[in-house]
């Protein structure tokens, strides 16, 4: 550890945000809180995940996520239900916003390097990287809104059957984390409009990102294990 | 930096909080005040329960006892275990993690002071939420652990099981909060010296606690969360009808219920492990040893969730792993017992009531240990499951345990949190009418359970052989009750009268005892840097092991302030509190699902703009001037 995490023990350190004070590991407090916050989330999206596997192939009545269904009373038929194309898509979306998220990140640590090239000036601007991860991950919710009305559309609601609750649960619990960090990553925006976030901001980056990683590898295992194995 | 230069300068004539009043206790963030309303809060709802299960020892004193209502009665045993549980003794452990640990580590507050307070403020709300509507006859029926499909709308149409499923979301806000809070505090706001391996023991069990609760609340949110939609939005879940596993929430639950076991007994289990060796002048036998086996204890707690359902039929293979696993617990949970008679073994023992309460633990915990290692068999579990048999082993272990721990926790620090004495007199009366009252109340359970008693039925006839058995519990219960109102005149005589204590008045050895009682604001004035396990304790060079101080000793002495030293002090905060409101309005919401959707959907979007807007404000706040 460097010199300014030294104990100085008479002049009021050891508590608060750890931002500037003695801390036992030399990390922020913020940043050991998020890795704890993440080591619970794993723990709820399990159970989610686990429910949905567990209850994947009991429903007695269609429609299915993978397999067509006719309706023995009304001879409906049902198509399979999931859309792997389009949630393809989304997926590449959603993986593209954790790039822009590294890049945002590497922007606000380096603000003050001289910036010399185009390129430097793309790469070093924090506003357009954040800009890019808040829309992306719109645009990913985008992809949800459009898959939920149009399942909705072709008969499965959260009361249709086992599928449609454990599938509509796991996946909006999902895309609630992608909403509130889409509202993370602005309020880091309007922070960098209204003063620029420069290093001494970076924690604040740095744990918005961990969240938002954590939220696109739990999006890589629903993918894996919802949509992909059938 | 241009930023640090901006900034308005601290200045030493800034005024001081004021530390008393209505308002500095809504707004404080002082992790030893929100200590202290913790343990009130606490033992008020200690004493709400406790009035609960009298009314259900009264109706069970005779046979066909007329009175309360099977309803009411429903209503009574749900919520005294769900108030023991959520909001009695989970409280008073958390207000032992708020008071103690960071004054155990050598740290000025928590790592986040106002989260700290948001974890109080939604505790006290949520315990309200789910407490009031007994007035109204409405209170939760279902049990404590709320069983599906019974909770389902289906089987439990009426508001009661929606206090409980939205109370329980409300009170796990609660717990996983402080749950970061305090690992963050304990991994990274030790003083200097302070390597794991020489914390103090109840902040290492405290330290298991909160990964258990981090790690087995999200689970019950889960299932609290299927329960919600099942019962608002029409859920297939737990509808048997569609297809849902009826086991799915016994599992669920199980999982965050069994760890939940270790949550109440593992800060009781710290707590004698500091009054024990204190009081027997002689450090802890096998510190590492008592450590690891809390790890494991909280390790193996999360793979024996399934003893709790040997009676659903879960087949042999499931059977006997789950009894397996059980059976590797009670070890860890021994060494833990023999390590505090070897404590005392030869040391020289004060038979203080805080030491008579943490003997009796390990004396009545080894009683629930041991019919507890009974039904880990799943052969034996299936005739005692769900009679009285049960009901003795986890009040024996809960009672005689957790309780009988906080009892030796509060005896021993009272005089750090007040400056005063609680009175050995009346404490030895409380202390000693609660072991007899406790034992009359519970071991009679075994026989009538035995005898094949059931469990939550209001009513028995007679002729089974359950009336003497069920007589001697009210009479141990009537007992029960003397003891305890012992206990709280005790309390309350002593918060402004007894007599002044010392830094140190039990020559004990870990760091809160360094500092005066009761502490100033800051703390520390200086953070220590710590060399041993037990900084008070000299034993290298041959000095007496023990450093006592008197309060005459220790008299005229002035006690600086926090300004004074130029010590930086959060400053106070309302929006812990207003957010945690919000939180609750919004909760509230789904309770007009059935009657209007607009209402709900209305109330709900007016909490989320409070809490929200309130957080902004909160995060937007500075939580301390700048140097």
């Amino acid at each position: 550890m460097t010199a300014s995490t030294a104990p100085t023990a008479a002049h009021g350190d050891g508590h608060a945000h750890g931002g500037g004070h003695y801390t036992t590991l030399g990390l922020d407090h913020r940043k050991i809180a998020i890795w704890t916050f993440i080591g619970s989330e794993c723990m709820l999206f399990a159970s989610l995940i686990s429910t949905y596997l567990i209850y994947k192939g009991r429903s007695p009545e269609g429609p299915f996520p993978h397999t067509a269904w006719t309706n023995p009373a009304t001879g409906e038929v049902f198509k399979p239900i999931l859309n792997i194309p389009v949630t393809s898509a989304s997926t590449f979306v959603l993986l593209m916003s954790s790039l822009a998220m590294v890049l945002a990140l590497a922007a606000v640590q380096n603000r003050h390097t001289p910036k010399h090239t185009l390129g430097d000036r793309i790469l070093g601007s924090s506003k357009l990287w954040l800009w890019a991860t808040a829309l992306l991950g719109l645009g990913f919710l985008m992809f949800q809104a459009y898959e939920f009305t149009s399942f909705i559309h072709e008969g499965l609601t959260i009361r249709t059957n086992l599928f449609g609750s454990s599938f509509f649960t796991l996946t909006g619990f999902h895309g609630a984390h992608v909403t509130a960090g889409v509202i993370w990553l602005l309020t880091l925006l309007a922070i960098d409009y209204k003063r620029g976030l420069g290093p001494q901001d970076a924690l604040l980056v740095d744990i918005a990102a961990l969240y938002w990683h954590f939220v696109d590898v739990v999006w890589i295992v629903i993918f894996t294990l919802v949509y992909l194995i059938q | 930096m241009a930023t640090i230069a901006a900034a308005p300068p601290y200045t030493q004539t800034k005024p001081v909080p004021a530390q008393t009043g209505l308002w500095s206790w809504l707004t404080t963030v002082d992790h030893k005040r929100i200590g202290a309303l913790y343990l009130i809060s606490g033992l008020f709802f200690f004493i709400f329960g406790g009035l609960e299960a009298a009314i259900i020892r009264a109706q069970l004193a005779t046979p066909n006892g007329r009175l309360v209502t099977a309803d009411m009665y429903n209503q009574l045993f749900t919520m005294h275990g769900t108030t023991m549980i959520f909001l009695a003794v989970m409280p008073m452990s958390a207000a032992f993690f708020n008071f103690l640990i960071p004054l155990q580590i050598g740290a000025r507050d928590v790592a986040f002071p106002r989260l700290n307070a948001f974890s109080y403020w939604i505790y006290l709300l949520g315990g309200i939420f789910i407490t009031a509507p007994i007035f109204l006859w409405m209170a939760p029926d279902g049990g404590w652990f709320g069983y599906a499909p019974l909770s389902t709308k289906a089987y439990s149409p009426q508001h009661n099981m929606d206090f409980w499923v939205l109370g329980l979301q409300i009170l796990g806000i609660s717990s996983l909060a402080a749950g970061f809070n305090f690992i963050t505090t304990i991994i990274n706001m030790r003083a200097p010296g302070m390597s794991l391996m020489r914390m103090p023991i109840f902040t290492w069990m405290s330290f298991v606690v909160q990964f258990l609760v981090v790690l087995a609340f999200p689970v019950i949110t889960v299932a609290l969360v299927f329960l919600q939609f099942d019962r608002f939005f029409g859920t297939n879940f737990y509808t048997i009808a569609k297809g849902a596993d009826p086991l799915l929430w016994q599992h669920l639950f199980w999982v965050f219920g069994h760890p939940e076991v270790y949550i109440l007994i593992l800060p009781a289990f710290g707590l004698v492990s500091e009054v024990l060796p204190t009081f027997s002048k002689k450090p802890l036998f096998g510190y590492p040893v008592m450590v690891y086996s809390g790890i494991l204890i909280g390790f193996l707690g999360f793979g024996v969730w399934a003893h709790h359902m040997f009676s659903v039929g879960m087949g042999p293979i499931a059977d006997a792993v789950f009894s397996l696993a059980t059976m590797l617990i009670a070890i860890p949970t021994g060494v833990k017992i023999f390590n505090w008679m070897a404590t005392m073994w030869g040391g020289t023992i004060r038979f203080t009531v805080a030491m008579k309460f943490a003997i009796a633990l390990v004396a009545m915990f080894t009683i629930g240990g041991i019919s507890g290692v009974m039904h880990s068999s799943a052969p034996a579990d299936l005739q005692q499951t769900d009679t009285y048999f049960v009901v003795a082993h986890f009040h024996y272990v809960l009672y005689g345990g957790s309780i009988f721990g906080l009892f030796a926790g509060i005896y021993y620090y009272f005089p750090k949190v007040t400056g005063r004495f609680l009175s050995e007199k009346l404490g030895n009366w409380h202390f000693w009418i609660s072991l007899v009252g406790m034992n009359l109340t519970f071991f009679p359970m075994h026989f009538s359970g035995l005898l094949g008693m059931p469990r939550r039925y209001y009513q028995y006839d007679a002729g089974q052989g359950f009336e003497i058995f069920n007589l001697m519990s009210t009479a141990g219960t009537a007992i029960l009750i003397v003891g305890t109102l012992f206990g709280l005149i005790n309390v309350i005589k002593s918060w402004k009268g007894g007599a002044p204590a010392s830094s140190n008045p039990w020559g004990a050895a870990t760091l809160e005892w360094t500092i005066p009682s009761p502490p100033p604001d800051y703390n520390f004035a200086e953070i220590p840097t710590v060399k041993s396990r037990y900084p008070l304790w000299n034993m290298a060079d041959g000095e007496p092991l023990v450093h006592e101080t008197t309060h005459a000793e220790e008299a005229g002495r002035r006690i600086p302030t926090s300004q004074e030293l130029g010590i930086v002090m959060p400053n106070p905060s309302i929006w812990p509190l207003i957010t945690a409101a919000g939180l609750l309005v919004m909760f509230c919401g789904l309770l007009f699902m059935d009657s209007s959707v607009p209402t709900a959907v209305g109330v709900m979007l007016l909490g989320t703009v409070w809490w929200v807007g309130a957080l902004y404000k909160w995060l937007l706040t500075p939580l301390e001037d700048h140097h």
